[in-house]
């Protein structure tokens, strides 16, 4: 039965200008002008939004949580990318 | 609208396939109050009781809509219409974030919608009873919503992702269907003599159905616990309904009508009101079929299915087209 189901597409939505886009759910569509329409109507009934994005969720590339700990080992040991790191006398001021 | 306490969790024929590792370190998160995304690890047994719960709540948002959509073309006043017409609406929103959130477990909508159609999952029953009167829409929208409402909060911090962020969307919208439920009450119940009495027998049919919109009994419910250790479920089926009786009685006496209960009474040791037994044979023959309108809804719903083919055919024709011509 799937088969014949409309294509799945994200919502992602910016609640106002200075903010980025958020992910908000899912929506079916026919096509890319009913996804945002559906998308709009779904989830901007109280004027949530200002901007839509939808993105066909076949087309979202995405990293596997089974590798996250492996994905994101090389930001693990790099303390020193932080300001913490350093150790600044307290009588230095405005640094 | 709302969830009900039929959750049942899987068989655990697929345990096998699972280390006690991985169950562990599952468990681990869990307690940590970390929240599980869709694509993360979880046992088969865990999957399965959020598809069941998730989508039956769905089908209750979707099927919720008759019983109030009964009375769109009725409401008293221009106002009264729009704002049932926005709570529809409402409800319909509802089912596709929960359809949306369920999808996210690897079941497709089409499937879902195949289940309910065919009688094999369930929706609440609540929505197998008859909207009489426009007194009752404001009934549903202060005692069906207002149960929804103590139901879906503590489901707001369930451990999976998805249906918790939906949860959330969806308690924001619900305050403002039980406030306008409340609003039809009071404006009822500061009317007529006549006026009065609908409200009266509004609340005497939807009490108890409301009541049973927390699911059977704690020594009747034997699968909550896997719930509550998993985090879907964060209280008891009774503790909820307590919680509800506990806020919605001064509400009924402030309207000046009465509960249809004659032992309610308030304990002032507990701090709670107690109440008769409420009748589960009832709510056994409503969920399984035989209320008065099951066979209603399903009919309209599988109705509305098949009216609507054409139109899913037609769109899906058009944008293939599109796609051809952009390509030519």
């Amino acid at each position: 039965m799937s088969k014949h189901e409309w294509p799945l597409y994200e919502v992602f939505i910016r609640s106002k200008s200075g903010l980025s886009h958020r992910h908000a759910g899912s929506v079916h569509a026919a096509d890319d002008e009913m996804a945002l329409t559906n998308a709009r109507d779904t989830y901007t009934r109280r004027k949530e939004g200002v901007s839509i994005w939808v993105v066909r969720s076949d087309q979202i590339v995405a990293s596997d949580p089974a590798e996250t700990s492996a994905f994101f080992e090389p930001a693990e040991d790099k303390i020193y990318r932080h300001p913490t790191f350093y150790e600044i006398p307290d009588e230095v001021e405005n640094l | 609208m709302y969830t009900q306490g039929l959750d049942q969790a899987g068989k655990s024929d697929a345990a096998g396939a699972e280390t006690k590792q991985q169950l562990e370190a599952f468990q681990a998160r869990i307690d940590t109050e970390e929240k599980i995304e869709a694509k993360d690890w979880m046992p088969e047994a865990y999957r399965r009781t959020l598809i069941r719960q998730i989508s039956q709540h769905a089908h209750s948002e979707i099927i919720g809509m008759q019983p109030e959509g009964n009375w769109l073309t009725r409401a008293p006043t221009l106002k009264r219409k729009a704002i049932l017409l926005a709570k529809v609406q409402d409800e319909a929103g509802h089912g596709l974030y929960l359809y949306s959130a369920a999808e996210t477990l690897g079941i497709s909508r089409d499937q879902m919608v195949a289940d309910l159609l065919s009688g094999k999952a369930k929706y609440s029953s609540i929505f197998n009873y008859p909207t009489l009167t426009w007194a009752d829409i404001g009934a549903i929208g202060w005692l069906v919503d207002g149960a929804a409402i103590m139901n879906q909060i503590p489901l707001c911090r369930c451990s999976y992702g998805p249906y918790s962020r939906a949860m959330i969307r969806i308690c924001k919208e619900e305050s403002f269907h039980q406030r306008q439920g409340y609003e039809i009450m009071l404006t009822l119940a500061r009317g007529t003599d006549e006026q009065k009495a609908m409200a009266q027998d509004a609340l005497n049919r939807f009490w108890w159905p409301s009541l049973m919109m927390f699911g059977p009994s704690d020594a009747a419910s034997k699968h909550s616990a896997q719930s509550m250790a998993w985090k879907i479920k964060r209280f008891s089926n009774d503790e909820l309904r307590q919680k509800f009786i506990d806020v919605t009685v001064p509400q009924a006496e402030y309207l000046g009508l009465t509960v249809p209960d004659d032992k309610l009474r308030f304990n002032e040791e507990t701090g709670h009101y107690e109440h008769s037994d409420i009748d589960w044979q009832e709510f056994f023959d409503v969920i399984s079929g035989n209320g008065p309108c099951n066979e209603q809804r399903m009919a309209k719903r599988r109705k509305a299915q098949d009216d609507g083919a054409w139109v899913r055919e037609a769109a899906k024709a058009y944008a293939a087209k599109k796609l051809a011509e952009e390509a030519a």
